[in-house]
């Protein structure tokens, strides 16, 4: 059990938690939130292969690394996007949840 | 067992505590804060992973923007917590995703304990040609020259991330500013805070800037230092988010990757390639693709957190 | 002389850990936000100013040292801010009912 493994062990139980909290969270940011949780272990992952592929007095591979910064930003603007929804179906029509059954306020413009 | 593994032991546990709470806590607030240690935390995982430049971006985008979006809307999102909160699923389907969850979790732990020995890198070729590019941080050369075309391409996905974004305007509002009115006291502590730190974070951001060169740093990292300090500025109500529809704000979002195009195009007489470099030009053509892109990445990344516009022109 | 340095830099970081560990206990076992507000920043700012004064020693520059001073101001900064910001909040919410 070196630190790559660990961390990855690590990666693997975020993306597992964050499948839960998509799943059983009825609020919608509680869902984009897990799904963050499921990126950033995802990213995670690419660190400890990253970080195995350490030759040549660099401390990692940077190739993963550089895909991973590109995923955060990315991830992040994803996350905006899908935030600004939730936004928007809560104020067109006062939705708490994602259920059809529970848009009780006509389409407001 | 060495004191650097029991450290990290206990920064994992740390790390999936708060994780476990953040997924399971009643208050959807709380969970926004919870996320925003949750990723400082993984800001120091990254750091033990020698990744500091992905550090560096979890810290800032994780840990910073994406809590300030989560936290703005579930205050915003307040009134319908109660309702949602009673449409928690039941036992069985919470037990079926559980079992989801971690048959998940258990089949990536064994690929991470599968990984080959040794690892397959990429580091001795990006160690034998770093050279051409006049750089010394081997990420940083990858993102601006060996893997160009995903930094361009992630460019231009950031603009349509806030296009999208922008469709979402109400008619009425359209081409107005957005987010609400910050009206604040002006000798109160935010007002001084947003006086006294954006000097300071703007010569930050140009120096992670211009050192990410050679350390670690970048203008992913910059980018998003400025366009956290002008956030403050709005918050504190000492300047207005613009209107969307000011020619200037979308001649600032379309810079980056104007430059960044316009480079790689020139590449091709040039230097053989689209996105090639002329021989010992490398260096100074990168540092203008940062400079542009680090403007139009702080400008996005702020107007996504502060999303489609609400109120018009005039007010 | 490196000896002394190392000393120093166990004795001023434990020290640091020590007010950290004050403070989470404040935070953990004060009443209500107000006191808890107080514990933490008083405790964390005193806490990270012992860190990086153990730090010191042991910079590989002077920059680099100043850079560590710089982090403990701005954390100064933030911390008075956020704390004053959320004490107002919590003043104006009133006694917990």
């Amino acid at each position: 059990m070196n630190v790559p493994t660990l961390f990855g062990l690590c990666g693997a139980v975020l993306v597992g938690l964050g499948l839960y909290g998509l799943v059983v969270s009825p609020q919608p940011l509680r869902k984009i939130l897990a799904f963050n949780l499921v990126g950033s272990g995802v990213f995670l992952l690419f660190g400890v292969v990253a970080r195995r592929g350490a030759a040549l007095g660099m401390g990692g591979d940077p190739v993963p690394q550089a895909l991973v910064i590109t995923g955060i930003v990315v991830a992040f603007s994803a996350t905006a996007l899908a935030v600004a929804l939730v936004l928007r179906l809560h104020d067109l029509t006062g939705a708490a949840t994602l259920a059809p059954a529970d848009a009780d306020e006509p389409p407001a413009q | 067992m060495n004191l650097a593994l029991l450290f990290d032991g206990m920064l994992v546990v740390l790390i999936l505590a708060v994780a476990v709470w953040t997924v399971t806590v009643r208050d959807s607030f709380a969970a926004g804060i919870g996320y925003a240690v949750y990723g400082l935390l993984l800001a120091l995982a990254w750091v033990r992973l020698a990744a500091v430049d992905a550090a560096l971006t979890e810290a800032a985008i994780g840990g910073g923007l994406t809590s300030v979006l989560m936290i703005r809307a579930t205050v915003r999102l307040r009134a319908g917590e109660a309702a949602a909160r009673a449409a928690t699923p039941g036992p069985l389907p919470r037990l079926l995703a559980a079992l989801l969850g971690g048959s998940v979790a258990a089949g990536l732990a064994l690929v991470v304990l599968a990984l080959p020995d040794p690892a397959p890198t990429l580091a001795p070729q990006v160690a034998e040609h770093i050279a051409t590019t006049g750089l010394g941080n081997a990420v940083t050369a990858v993102l601006l020259s060996f893997r160009a075309i995903d930094t361009l391409l992630e460019a231009v996905v950031l603009i349509y991330a806030l296009i999208a974004v922008w469709t979402l305007t109400p008619d009425r509002f359209w081409g107005g500013r957005p987010g609400p009115k910050y009206e604040t006291d002006p000798n109160g502590m935010l007002a001084y805070l947003a006086r006294l730190l954006p000097p300071i974070g703007i010569v930050v951001a140009v120096y992670v800037l211009w050192v990410g060169a050679d350390l670690p740093g970048g203008k992913f990292q910059a980018g998003t230092l400025l366009a956290a300090m002008w956030l403050l500025a709005i918050m504190a109500g000492l300047t207005e988010a613009p209107p969307i529809s000011r020619r200037w704000l979308r001649g600032v979002l379309v810079a980056g990757t104007v430059v960044f195009l316009a480079i790689g195009f020139a590449g091709v007489p040039l230097a053989g390639a689209f996105l090639a470099y002329p021989e010992g030009f490398a260096k100074p053509l990168i540092v203008a693709i940062e400079a542009a892109s680090m403007l139009s990445i702080a400008f996005t990344l702020a107007l996504l957190v502060l999303g489609p516009p609400e109120r018009r022109d005039q007010a | 002389m490196s000896q002394l340095l190392d000393l120093w830099t166990v004795l001023a970081v434990g020290a640091g850990v020590f007010f950290f560990f004050a403070g989470t206990v404040g935070l953990l076992r004060f009443p209500d936000t107000l006191t808890r507000l107080h514990a933490l920043t008083k405790a964390d700012n005193l806490g990270l100013g012992l860190v990086v004064l153990g730090l010191l020693p042991r910079v590989g520059s002077p920059l680099a040292g100043l850079k560590l001073i710089c982090v403990w101001l701005l954390v100064l900064l933030a911390s008075a801010t956020a704390s004053q910001l959320i004490a107002r909040v919590a003043r104006r919410a009133g006694p917990p009912a």
